[in-house]
């Protein structure tokens, strides 16, 4: 039983309205990428959720270590000029 | 819940000064509220039990696919068809939801099927009862439903980043289980003919007691559960949530005009909730060694639906190597 | 039975029918398809299936004036009423037989439907528009499904082409040509079945050749699930499981 091979997993991207970004979702097994796409508009878009789907081979994807963690992330920390609150605006200039 | 063999062996719950530092400031990571994500650090401890507890759940929801499939052929009507088969396809999703977030744990969804199969994973007792009336799919929905989702929904706040975000996923679809299987239930026992309100009736006698066996045995002074609560992966005690699925499902029957088939079951003012009767545990744990009315047949028909899809996977998958060797050679 | 039928509500049974039928097959895989991805798609076809049944069988009870529901129509209604294609009716055998049927009912389904679409009835041409939009999925999951396990291993491929010799002489059905295809092809409700022939030949063969499987040779075509003369043994076994209930207590709401 164990000796046949297992179809890949697959991560799973759905944006879910135009003008989003595609989000993860999930994943799910399939034996290629067409087949991926068909099995996420079964799976993950039963109600009606996606209008886009994109699919990714999980081992083709290469993540940050959690070591990583400090030297990748903590850089944009001190940039808050990134954030728009860091920007005081006078009331009367208006909704921003 | 679904992992409902109590154990009380082993030693206590360690405190933060007695871990090892890593595991001391994992147990902080947890104390805080975070999450812990699949490649960050966790004490093999945690990993083990959570594949356990993932794997239960996942191996209950496609398990639990075969009681109410049972029904899906002889639904007495179009709609009635169309929303029980909806729920049943629901159930494969979130078995599907939570093999992946077992298999961000390292094991694989053949390995916990295999686990399944040759009986070393257990899945929830309640799927070894049978389906005899159209009426057990109202209880069913209604009752195993309802304590599932009491325990379901506290998970959403479980430590494991995979397994918190499938079951703010599964608890969104859930939303209406529950009340199809109630609908069922009104129009038999409310509105329906004499002898639908006695297969209503019927139906409650058979699935009260399993319903309140899913929450598992007092598990107050259970170490394993202590340490579970700990790590974030067991949210409330057993107690407590058969507690509140009986708080919560005592009037329902009562607007249905039902009796629930315990005497002892009644409002006590002081404590603010129902007083009512334990299960039979000795019925529930052979249950769970393999002695209920349908383990042999739920187990064979999840082994027969494995063997005879072999081949399907398999000359799928033969297909889609063949087509990217092409492809290879094209490129 | 004998009274002369309204060509009109036959037509009507025919598309509900089929539907009802092929469902009914489908959702038996619910719990025990293949892979859980299999058992879930298979579910959203079976959906898409009964969906249209209420759709057609709906339409069908209003033209017949008798005050019955789909529902009655679906489960009161005695084998030799049906009319549905044999091929539908069949047992599923296993997944390979399953999707193979699929396949060649979608291949024909996706064009009739589409013709379906400028009928001259416009409750027809709504049904069509979308029901259509569904067996344009269904194709392409069915047709792909047939060209990977009839290319796949050497015992996909011998079941898959088991498979198509099994339901090949039943495909013929689909293509029948009687008086009431006669009579909505002078209303304009719907073309004649028989026009889609040549063209559903030429896409199937071409899936077919895709999926290494050899189109059998022999013509012969079994008949009588669309007129009802006569159904196979399987539809009664169906019906005594689909209509249980509503037959053991007869009146009761569900």
């Amino acid at each position: 039983m164990t000796e046949s091979k297992e179809w890949p997993l697959w991560e799973i991207f759905i944006r879910g309205q135009h003008g989003m970004s595609h989000r993860h979702v999930g994943s799910l097994h399939a034996p290629d990428a067409e087949r991926a796409i068909k099995n996420a508009r079964d799976v993950y878009t039963r109600r009606n959720e996606g209008t886009s789907i994109w699919v990714v081979e999980a081992s083709s994807i290469t993540a940050s270590s959690p070591s990583d963690k400090g030297p990748l992330y903590e850089p944009s920390r001190d940039k808050v000029y990134r954030h728009p609150s860091f920007y005081d605006i006078p009331d009367d200039a208006g909704n921003m | 819940m679904y992992s409902q063999m109590v154990k009380s062996t082993g030693k206590a719950v360690p405190t933060l000064a007695e871990l090892s530092p890593e595991d001391r400031a994992f147990q902080k990571r947890i104390d805080r509220g975070e999450k812990i994500e699949p490649k960050e650090y966790m004490p093999d401890a945690y990993r083990k039990n959570l594949i356990r507890q993932i794997g239960q759940h996942a191996h209950s929801e496609i398990v639990g696919q075969l009681p109410e499939g049972n029904w899906i052929t002889r639904a007495p009507t179009l709609e009635r068809k169309a929303n029980l088969l909806a729920k049943v396809q629901d159930e494969a999703g979130h078995g599907l939801y939570l093999y992946c977030a077992a298999e961000t744990l390292g094991v694989s969804r053949d390995e916990l099927y295999q686990m399944l199969h040759d009986g070393q994973m257990k899945y929830s007792s309640i799927f070894n009862y049978p389906t005899l009336t159209w009426a057990d799919m109202g209880a069913v929905g209604w009752l195993v439903d309802g304590a599932a989702i009491m325990n379901q929904v506290p998970l959403q706040r479980t430590s494991y980043g995979p397994y918190a975000r499938a079951m703010v996923r599964i608890c969104k679809e859930e939303s209406f289980h529950q009340r199809q299987g109630f609908h069922i239930m009104i129009a038999m026992a409310k509105n329906g003919t004499p002898e639908q309100f006695r297969m209503a009736q019927d139906a409650l006698n058979r699935f009260w007691y399993p319903s309140l066996m899913m929450f598992g045995p007092s598990d107050k002074d259970s170490v394993h559960s202590a340490q579970s609560m700990a790590w974030k992966i067991k949210m409330n005690t057993n107690d407590e949530l058969r507690q509140k699925f009986v708080d919560e499902t005592a009037p329902q029957a009562e607007f249905l005009g039902l009796t629930i088939p315990d005497e002892k079951l009644k409002w006590n003012e002081a404590t603010g909730h129902y007083d009512f009767s334990e299960p039979d545990w000795n019925e529930f744990y052979d249950v769970l060694n393999g002695n209920g009315p349908c383990n042999t047949e739920r187990l064979d028909t999840r082994k027969k639906a494995w063997a005879d899809g072999a081949w399907v996977r398999e000359g799928m998958m033969a297909h889609a190597e063949k087509k990217a060797l092409k492809a290879a050679k094209a490129g | 039975m004998t009274e002369s039928p309204n060509p009109l509500f036959e037509f009507l049974l025919r598309q509900g029918d089929n539907a009802l039928v092929l469902g009914h097959r489908t959702s038996e895989w619910c719990g025990v398809g293949p892979a859980l991805e299999e058992d879930i798609a298979l579910a959203n076809t079976a959906l898409d299936l009964i969906g249209q049944t209420q759709l057609w069988l709906g339409y069908a009870a209003e033209v017949e004036g008798k005050n019955r529901s789909a529902n009655d129509l679906a489960f009161m209604r005695d084998a030799y009423d049906f009319r549905n294609i044999l091929m539908l009716e069949v047992p599923n055998e296993d997944f390979g037989r399953t999707m193979v049927r699929q396949f060649l009912f979608d291949a024909f389904q996706v064009p009739w439907l589409s013709a379906l679409r400028q009928s001259s009835d416009q409750r027809v041409s709504e049904i069509a528009s979308k029901s259509v939009k569904e067996a344009q999925y269904h194709l392409e999951r069915s047709a792909e499904t047939v060209i990977a396990l009839g290319d796949g291993t050497p015992e996909s491929h011998a079941r898959m082409q088991a498979a198509l010799n099994y339901l090949w002489p039943y495909s013929g059905e689909m293509f029948g040509n009687d008086s009431t295809d006669q009579a909505m092809h002078e209303q304009g409700i719907a073309p004649l079945p028989q026009s889609l022939h040549k063209p559903w030949m030429q896409s199937v063969s071409n899936t077919l050749a895709q999926a290494c499987l050899a189109v059998p040779e022999d013509p012969f075509a079994h008949s009588g699930g669309r007129t009802g003369f006569r159904h196979t043994e399987h539809l009664g076994h169906m019906l005594s499981t689909m209509q249980v209930l509503q037959r053991s207590y007869p009146g009761a709401s569900w």
